[in-house]
């Protein structure tokens, strides 16, 4: 950072000109005019190179029939890319895949993830242990879970998955996990929610423990059993932070990619992709830059609509 | 716990069964990894299952450091690693102090702005950041990393370093100033001594995100001299006859740094993420 060193040798005597106040009176917080926009402009830069100009840079691209390769033209098109994602049975085939991983992965993360935490709230011994364990898969990398999680899923009858549950009577005889496409999202679905648990706990854990044990005791004073409180004291209270856990685990459920993209690779022909899977196949196997364009833009939208909605909730329930 | 009234009792021991059940299902398959790095040539999994190798090896480390420049993928992922998370730190925390201590023209329009680009799934910029890289000449290099992954993670980092220098006090700021520091003095010698929590959790989760991603580093490294640790892993993972000896004592050294990193930080965790929680 150059540019701050140079400031730092500066003579401070300099007389302090067109300085704003940062609070109403009786804040000495001087400074020069453009001091923020100092401290901002190394990581904005940064940041409207990488992510402000790509955003609208990808708009751009969406409507060309785009050549990667030196020495070809890229085509204007218009809406044509958009058109045809829209008639391409795989993308609906990829986004059908991707709610039906939300769905299921949502469910299972929150209601695991808040159970945990109503257990980890209430057991006295281990708590911070606990809630390590729960915590380590969110720590471990996607790429070394979902091979992990390839070979616990193994066809060989001592796949680590198929061995358990023979033993336990689950199954009669083991299971060729890959060789389909519903016991290959067996697996997809069985890691999404394993590696997410933690964090749904963690934060659900966080909300619990703001909760005044006196308001517990008042409803224990008017008759309210275990389950009586968690439904009238716990779930009312936790509402933000349940919307919150709800928002942010569809949003990244929307955006599964590595366990898929390593797992099946979206295989066999496209019957197990998702949304970003597809576009990373149209995009970089394909080089259909254009058109994976459109499916991102697709998906952004669908997310960011998601995220509105959301806001919009959150303020209802905030004037309610 | 005996002195617990009775059905407190009762109470407390059906939870902690519950909850070591959950902590098996929870680090089952990690410990099964474990195993599996220190057993020879593991092609097909044992019938039954063993957790404990019978006769337990280090050979599986030793060919994994031998062959395909993994030693080198360590490397460069510490490096790609700790350079993003200096770079977040030091960019982020700049841009929290501008939006938490100064009013200037076009504040509220540039502070909502980065904060509704965190609505954009990050992969969605693949392309667009894809053509740009090439044309910057950044394919292979480990600038093209750092940059993508500081930026995609600033704007999450500069709102929660952002909330927590709000809390600070003003005025040993003030002070400082009355005594002739100017803001930058101000803020390294001041804000950021005091706000070294909240950097650690920044630092920390901006280095593991570096050090596990696995996308971009895919799609613009080709050099195999400049692959991070995942590609290197996914690399172990054969076509056809796989390894997994190999390939999770592969994993478990790219995994076992995290681990330690988590345990002797999880105070930061958890703030870390709680604090997105409660302020989203």
């Amino acid at each position: 950072m150059p540019a701050q060193s140079q400031i730092h040798a500066r003579p401070r005597r300099v007389p302090l000109l067109a300085g704003r106040l940062s609070r109403p009176a009786g804040a000495h917080l001087r400074y020069r005019w453009y001091v923020p926009y100092l401290f901002l402009l190394p990581g904005l830069s940064l940041y409207l190179l990488w992510m402000v100009y790509p955003l609208g840079y990808e708009f751009y691209i969406s409507f060309f029939d785009w050549k990667i390769m030196p020495g070809q033209t890229s085509q204007y098109i218009g809406l044509e890319n958009y058109r045809r994602v829209l008639d391409d049975k795989y993308f609906w085939l990829s986004l059908e895949n991707t709610v039906r991983y939300t769905v299921v992965t949502v469910i299972g993360q929150m209601v695991i993830g808040l159970a945990l935490a109503v257990l980890v709230h209430r057991v006295f011994i281990a708590k911070r242990l606990f809630r390590a364990i729960y915590y380590l898969p969110v720590v471990t990398s996607w790429v070394v879970v979902s091979f992990l999680f390839q070979f616990i899923f193994s066809s060989h009858p001592g796949g680590l998955a198929n061995y358990v549950l023979t033993q336990l009577g689950l199954l009669s005889a083991p299971v060729a996990w890959m060789s389909e496409t519903k016991t290959a999202w067996v697996i997809i679905y069985t890691l999404g929610i394993w590696k997410g648990i933690g964090w749904s706990m963690v934060i659900f854990l966080a909300a619990l423990q703001g909760i005044p044990v006196e308001l517990y005791e008042a409803a224990a004073i008017d008759g309210a059993g275990e389950w009586g409180q968690f439904r009238r004291v716990t779930l009312p209270l936790i509402r933000r932070t349940t919307l919150f856990v709800l928002v942010a685990l569809i949003i990244g459920g929307f955006q599964v990619f590595i366990s898929v993209y390593l797992i099946t690779g979206g295989g066999p022909l496209h019957r197990t992709e998702v949304v970003l899977s597809y576009m990373y196949d149209r995009a970089f196997d394909r080089l259909w830059f254009g058109y994976g364009a459109a499916i991102s833009y697709i998906l952004a939208a669908i997310v960011v609509f998601i995220s509105f909605v959301q806001m919009r909730f959150f303020r209802q329930t905030d004037e309610e | 716990m005996s002195i617990l009234p009775r059905t407190q009792r009762g109470f407390q021991i059906t939870i902690l069964i519950i909850l070591i059940a959950g902590a098996v299902i929870a680090v089952t398959p990690m410990v099964y990894m474990v195993s599996t790095a220190f057993k020879p040539a593991a092609y097909v999994p044992e019938f039954p299952p063993r957790f404990i190798p019978s006769n337990p090896t280090l050979e599986n480390f030793r060919t994994a450091f031998a062959s395909r420049n993994f030693d080198r993928a360590f490397f460069n992922s510490a490096k790609v690693a700790v350079a993003t998370s200096f770079v977040v730190t030091a960019l982020a925390s700049m841009m929290a102090y501008a939006f938490a201590r100064f009013e200037f023209p076009g504040k509220t329009l540039i502070f909502y702005s980065v904060l509704a680009m965190m609505m954009v799934p990050t992969m969605m910029l693949i392309i667009p950041q894809f053509i740009l890289a090439r044309r910057l000449g950044l394919q292979n290099s480990h600038t093209g990393l750092v940059m993508v992954y500081a930026a995609g993670g600033m704007a999450f980092n500069m709102f929660l370093l952002r909330g927590f220098f709000e809390e600070l006090p003003r005025e040993l700021e003030e002070s400082a100033l009355i005594d002739g520091a100017n803001q930058f003095v101000i803020f390294t010698r001041i804000m950021l001594p005091l706000a070294r929590p909240a950097l650690s959790t920044v630092a920390v989760f901006s280095f593991l995100g570096a050090w596990d991603e696995y996308i971009w580093a895919l799609t613009i490294l080709t050099d195999p001299a400049k692959r991070t640790l995942p590609i290197a892993i996914q690399n172990f993972r054969g076509a056809h006859a796989t390894d997994w000896g190999l390939v999770f004592a592969a994993s478990l050294t790219a995994v076992v740094p995290t681990v330690l990193l988590f345990i002797f930080f999880q105070r930061y965790f958890v703030q870390g993420i709680s604090t997105g929680a409660l302020k989203g």
